[in-house]
């Protein structure tokens, strides 16, 4: 009774302090609203509009018509017009182009006899035939603007002559179960509750006990009867329905600005996020009883919001990652965060069916909550 | 429960803290009784803040033993702390807080609730003039005014022991009077009280005193008694060149010590010697003086006495 009541001063305590805290209450808000628009509209993958150069040794209306194509694929945009691939070659070195489209003079020959038309033509054996009817030069440095280049290399020409499209049937068919329309912000949105939830929720937890020793109240505190698991627990409290607040920005904001889907499992949703939230709140208090500064703590956050963002599967998928780095991402409460949100809201997926992240979260939020309450000593030395 | 309601509310024994190599409280032995107001008295830096933290449980000590209400810290000192009141020494309750607010969070951590915390609260700013300002920030309040809510939060539990560091270190002369009535209504109430001064009037208003220097503790006993058996008398001179008088006569036979005060020269002469104003009247290095007077001593001359100030 007495623990209750007591956990219940803090809670208060902290929500008292937390209101009239305006920047941080402001931030809040926030940091969830413009992060959400930021990346919403800015993460794409699917890459449009690639700027390149053409250096057009053909000049005839074949090559006009072969630019116009590649440009129609809307991957390009043609903005600069060079004579020599020298020129071209300099305007990849200076970024002014990401790749060059060089069209040699024999453009029409090689046009002709390549299978890519759709006529019937000789098979290839010999090596007039096996040409390619022009060449890219491409800044490799991103891999993945290169990529998406690199995807024009078997581009049909058929339409070229008006033809029906090259109707040969594909090796494998590919369905896509979710995400039909490859929608970046789909993939990107229940993701950004994970990381803006990493971010909040470990700053705010790691500067609580930092922030009691700072201002000078700490010595005042350990005096009191107050327990360890008392003070951690009426912490944390507050913070949780911050993060309930902000999930429910992201996942809104997503749904209305972006049409990204609310999932049908509301229950499984909630259930999750409460644990991810628990999770990174008594991950936060670890931090807060190792740091001795604010500052300290806040670099304690940076240090693991970065692997957080950049592991987690967040950008990049999980799966194309070395084993080193998947183990490290396996700690992060953000990994497992990341399947489940992604798991309930695009694949309709439920708490059984990702028991096994459910299972570490729970593990991890009470490891993390003893850790701190048993590094918390109510004592100056 | 006679362990409970023990005379002696606090004993240590061969108490030490070291923070690495240095010693800042120093084979300290105490015994302060039921009932009284118990004053440390020493210069910044002499180790009270360590000492009364290692009463409180909130520092191991290196060395020692304490026993503070019948309880060995730092072993027990959670079951100590709903018995003990703590004001530290730099405002410790939360400045964004109201001064009501700052009230009830305490008063529910040390478990009081309902009609019972109302009452309490109601009860504390009432006696320490707080109802006026319960709704102000306690960061906006002045010097005296927080203090007054330090002193209020820790009495809030009602305990049988009040630890105050430096209570009236930020206040006003006045207001250093009046919270000092308020110490002895609570001591008239059964409270005992440990608190710790550098001011001699403050020393001079406690049952008894520890003179503490460099972590040590350099006498012990009322401040009446202390002055009794200081084994000096003060002789008071006045005069030109009091500063070459004083630079002579330190070190001479009989001489314990000499502090200028203004336009006088405090000099404690040695008790063996029977007549002290004619004994300083005789020595040569007097010979400027314009008066030389036996006078009172104050507790100001037992500290000199007591530590090494003004020997040299
Ligand atoms: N945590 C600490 N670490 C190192 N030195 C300390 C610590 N606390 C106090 N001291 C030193 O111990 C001495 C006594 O300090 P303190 O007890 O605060 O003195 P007082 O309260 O009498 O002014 C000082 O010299 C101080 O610098
Ligand atoms: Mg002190």
């Amino acid at each position: 009774m007495r623990s209750l009541s007591r956990i219940a001063a803090i809670f208060f305590k902290e929500l008292a302090q937390l209101r009239r805290d305006r920047m941080t209450f402001g931030m809040v808000i926030m940091i969830p609203l413009i992060q959400l628009i930021l990346f919403g509209y800015a993460i794409n993958t699917n890459i449009r509009d690639i700027p390149i150069a053409v250096v057009n040794q053909d000049r005839t209306a074949i090559s006009r018509i072969l630019i116009q194509m590649v440009e129609a694929t809307r991957v390009v945009e043609v903005i600069e017009r060079y004579d020599t691939i020298e020129e071209a070659e300099a305007a990849i070195k200076s970024a002014r182009v990401r790749a060059a489209f060089i069209l040699p003079d024999d453009l029409a020959q090689r046009i002709v006899r390549s299978p890519a038309t759709g006529f019937e033509t000789p098979p290839s054996s010999d090596e007039e035939t096996s040409r390619p009817v022009a060449q890219w030069i491409v800044d490799g440095s991103d891999t993945m603007i290169a990529g998406a280049i690199k995807g024009l290399r078997n581009m049909p020409l058929s339409e070229m002559f008006r033809q029906a499209p090259n109707r040969s049937t594909p090796t494998f068919e590919v369905a896509l179960l979710f995400n039909p329309e490859q929608r970046t912000a789909v993939n990107i949105v229940p993701g950004l509750v994970g990381i803006i939830l990493t971010m909040t929720m470990i700053m705010f937890t790691s500067a609580a006990i930092v922030r009691e020793r700072e201002r000078g109240n700490m010595e005042m505190l350990i005096n009191t009867p107050v327990r360890s698991m008392e003070l951690m627990i009426g912490k944390i409290i507050p913070y949780i329905f911050i993060g309930l607040l902000q999930t429910a920005i992201i996942l809104g904001l997503g749904y209305f600005l972006f049409n990204v889907p609310l999932g049908l499992r509301p229950f499984d949703l909630l259930v999750g996020t409460l644990l991810f939230i628990g999770a990174s709140l008594s991950l936060g208090l670890v931090l807060s009883t190792i740091a001795q500064t604010q500052l300290q703590a806040t670099q304690m956050t940076v240090f693991l919001l970065v692997p957080s963002i950049l592991l987690s599967g967040f950008m990049f998928p999980y799966e194309g990652m070395p084993l080193a780095a998947q183990y490290i991402a396996e700690v992060l409460p953000a990994t497992h965060f990341m399947r489940m949100v992604r798991g309930f809201v695009l694949r309709d997926a439920g708490l059984l069916d990702l028991y096994r992240d459910v299972l570490w979260m729970c593990g991890f939020f009470v490891l993390g909550l003893a850790v701190a309450a048993f590094r918390f000593k109510k004592r100056l030395d | 429960m006679s362990a409970d309601k023990p005379e002696v509310v606090v004993r240590a024994e061969g108490l030490v803290k070291k923070f690495k190599d240095f010693k800042a409280v120093d084979g300290l032995d105490l015994t302060i009784e039921r009932g009284m107001i118990y004053g440390f008295l020493g210069p910044n830096g002499c180790g009270k803040t360590t000492a009364m933290r290692m009463l409180t449980g909130l520092l191991t000590p290196t060395e020692g033993k304490v026993e503070v209400l019948g309880l060995s810290v730092p072993k027990n000192a959670e079951t100590l702390k709903y018995k003990i009141g703590y004001m530290t020494q730099t405002f410790s309750l939360y400045g964004d807080l109201t001064v009501q607010e700052n009230l009830r969070f305490m008063a529910t951590i040390y478990g009081l609730s309902g009609k019972k915390r109302k009452q309490r609260i109601g009860e504390v700013m009432e006696r320490y003039e707080l109802t006026d300002l319960k709704g102000r920030f306690a960061g906006k309040m002045s010097g005296g005014q927080r203090q007054r809510l330090a002193l209020a939060a820790a009495v809030l539990h009602e305990p049988q022991l009040l630890f105050l560091d430096e209570p009236t270190s930020a206040v006003d002369p006045e207001s250093r009077r009046h919270f000092w009535e308020q110490l002895f209504d609570l001591v008239e109430g059964g409270t005992s009280i440990v608190v710790t001064t550098h001011f001699m009037d403050e020393a001079e208003r406690c049952h008894r005193i520890a003179i503490m220097e460099a972590g040590k503790k350099r006498a012990d006993g009322s401040p009446k008694d202390l002055m009794a058996a200081m084994g000096a008398n003060v002789v008071e001179i006045e005069g030109a060149n009091l500063r070459d008088i004083r630079r002579k006569l330190l070190g001479t036979d009989g001489i314990v010590a000499a502090a200028q005060l203004g336009a006088r020269l405090r000099v404690l002469v040695k008790d063996d010697i029977a007549d002290p104003e004619g004994f300083l009247k005789a020595k040569q290095e007097t010979g400027g003086a314009s008066l030389i007077e036996k006078v009172r001593p104050t507790l100001e001359d037992v500290f000199v006495t007591a530590t090494g100030e003004g020997r040299q």
